[in-house]
């Protein structure tokens, strides 16, 4: 890059600026990401939390540069990366190459589905060794032995005899630590996690949470998990970014978001969350979110939760777009009426 | 019945060998069919490659004091032809030029239609719908006559045939791979490799056309045995290989006014050629099983 390099917040390893994705279809503009902005800390992990179609994979596809080429999609924005080893630059006007060499190396990825992340006809080692020679250009052996050590690392048992293994040979949950031991082979500052415990069943799911965790610990990287989970959110985020129709309605740090969310649509997904309960009130009715995700192509002009909001006042809610305001420092909302709202549901 | 014996054979397998390539060539073996075909292509390229050292007779050379030698009745073994030219020996040469003209082709066309297959199939869009309208129109035009005209302006050499053949025989390849490809792309492990950083080429040689290699395989076989017969068309109709030269084409067109009174000159090329053909459709079934590491649980 000839210019010099972006401002930006020296603590921040990613800053997302105003970003917006829209796909251009035959039947219209489809936003499906408008307005995003969040930070991201070295070390810190930020869940992205929200139903489907929310926006979240779109967010990360946004910052791995992953989404379909213009002219069908549309990117616009600041995405800022500030790492050591990299240096400060904005994702989003970087040439293809620099990306590419980013990608994988600074900043990796794991996917939701294991099942079907890896390449059915590479054994396993193979698939390691080769993300490693992709970016270090090391030799074969050299590669396959770190990914010996990766697969270790991960918690795989025999990781020299899984070496040679198919996919097809190993579980759920083992496919995803070979896919974290993939992510994590030129470890990167940022790794971004869309879903990856969502496609496992409950324990493997903890494991994989745990490992993640002390992971992080002793690599020192920044996580952006994506998940639909508020029970993985409780368990893993240092802080909370709710996502409802391509835009943020609700950022926090995951204890304050807890307690005293402030936005009825947040507060409806801790509602909807079952409990473990016996005796009294055991049988007591789950409380869902009446209705559905608007369609992204004809949102509502006012609040875009607002149709299926209890506390929506008619005439306030549906005339204009709410802007994001500072609740309190760190805790932003997106809802005209947090104010009044704030204090029952809060304690509720 | 095949699913417990391929589970209590695979258990050993992993535990002990770390050679999957075993594993796939025992899945190989198992397959009759292809092993016939695999044995009979061996069979014929051994006897056309060393056969012709072995044996007395040179396959031009014209003895005509003994056209028309039956087979099995004489020191000609399969007999001779109107010319009293060795059976034997011809249909060695000849199967020389047959399966180099067949396995050359195939070469080029699964070369060039996997490549012009899988750009296609990768990046889609205007490329993608250009390749694949390129290839509709070449596959237009009726083969034969294709081969035909091209073979009246060109040369017939062994080089010049095979690239003609070639030349019709590489959309069915590209076709297949680029329907492969465009599926494969949409894969998770696709977009996985994308974002570990991985090129566009990278991503098409090494994650995606192994991934098509079973349909790659099979079609390339079927183009062996399709090339050694659209040869022999070509041949037959005297476009191709020319005389004295021979190729199991010409042979028979050689042997069309011979058809009642010296049957063996047709029959016999014929069911070379037969066996050529029936033994790479085979062989091509058999490695589509064996290559697929998926079929191996």
């Amino acid at each position: 890059m000839g210019a010099a390099p972006p401002a930006m917040d020296a603590e921040n390893l990613l800053e997302v600026e105003d970003l917006a994705v829209r796909f251009h279809t035959d039947a219209g503009t489809v936003a499906a990401l408008n307005g995003v902005s969040f930070t991201v800390r070295p070390g810190e992990t930020l869940a992205l939390v929200g139903e489907s179609g929310s926006g979240k994979s779109v967010t990360s596809l946004a910052i791995m540069r992953l989404t379909p080429p213009a002219p069908g999609c549309r990117v616009t924005g600041r995405i800022l990366f500030r790492d050591r080893q990299a240096g400060t630059h904005d994702l989003l006007a970087l040439p293809a190459e620099q990306m590419r060499a980013l990608r994988g190396s600074r900043i990796a990825m794991i996917f939701q589905e294991p099942m079907t992340s890896l390449n059915p006809v590479m054994t396993i080692g193979d698939q390691i060794a080769e993300a490693i020679a992709v970016h270090r250009g090391t030799d074969r052996t050299s590669a396959l032995a770190s990914a010996a050590e990766l697969l270790d690392l991960v918690g795989i048992p025999e990781p020299r005899k899984r070496l040679s293994s198919y996919p097809h040979h190993l579980s759920g949950g083992m496919r995803q630590r070979v896919m974290i031991a993939i992510a994590l082979s030129c470890d990167p500052a940022l790794l971004i996690a869309d879903e990856p415990t969502t496609a496992l069943d409950v324990t493997v799911q903890a494991q994989i949470l745990d490992l993640l965790k002390n992971l992080q610990k002793t690599t020192g990287m920044a996580v952006v998990f994506i998940t639909h989970n508020l029970g993985v959110v409780a368990e893993i985020a240092d802080r909370v970014m709710v996502m409802y129709a391509g835009r943020v309605v609700e950022q926090a740090a995951t204890r304050t978001l807890f307690r005293a969310p402030l936005m009825p649509y947040t507060a409806g997904l801790l509602h909807s969350v079952p409990r473990l309960r016996i005796g009294a009130g055991a049988r007591a009715k789950l409380e869902a979110i009446q209705g559905n995700v608007p369609d992204p192509m004809n949102l509502p002009p006012g609040c875009a939760f607002a149709p299926r909001c209890r506390h929506v006042r008619p005439g306030l809610c549906d005339t204009a777009a709410p802007t994001l305001e500072n609740a309190s420092p760190g805790h932003r909302v997106r809802c005209v009426r947090w104010r009044e709202l704030a204090p029952p549901m809060a304690a509720a | 019945m095949s699913d417990t014996t391929s589970t209590t054979a695979a258990i050993p397998a992993t535990a002990t060998s770390r050679r999957p390539r075993n594993r796939a060539l025992a899945r190989f073996a198992r397959h009759r069919l292809a092993l016939f075909g695999l044995c009979a292509i061996v069979a014929l390229v051994f006897g056309c490659a060393a056969g012709p050292y072995l044996i007395a007779y040179n396959d031009l050379h014209i003895d005509i004091m003994h056209r028309f030698a039956l087979p099995f009745s004489g020191p000609h073994i399969l007999g001779t032809d109107q010319l009293g030219r060795d059976m034997l020996a011809r249909l060695m040469m000849a199967g020389r030029v047959s399966l180099t003209v067949g396995f050359a082709a195939m070469l080029l066309s699964t070369v060039f239609g996997t490549l012009i297959g899988t750009i296609a199939g990768y990046f889609g869009g205007i490329v993608g719908t250009a390749l694949m309208r390129f290839v509709d129109a070449v596959l237009c035009f009726p083969t034969i006559f294709l081969l035909l005209a091209l073979a009246a302006f060109v040369q017939p050499t062994l080089f010049s045939i095979t690239l003609v053949i070639a030349a019709t025989a590489w959309m069915e390849v590209a076709r297949v791979v680029e329907a492969q490809i465009r599926t494969l792309r949409e894969r998770d492990f696709a977009l996985a490799a994308e974002a570990l950083g991985a090129s566009d080429a990278y991503i098409m040689f090494r994650e995606l056309i192994p991934n098509a290699i079973a349909p790659i395989v099979v079609a390339s076989t079927l183009n062996v045995a399709r090339a050694i017969l659209l040869e022999s068309y070509v041949s037959f109709l005297g476009y191709g290989i020319q005389p004295p030269t021979p190729s199991w084409g010409n042979m028979l067109n050689n042997a069309q006014e011979f058809l009642v009174s010296a049957p063996w000159l047709a029959i016999l090329p014929g069911l070379l050629i037969t066996l050529a053909v029936t033994g790479f459709n085979f062989l091509g079934d058999g490695l589509r099983d064996a290559l697929d590491p998926r079929l191996d649980i």
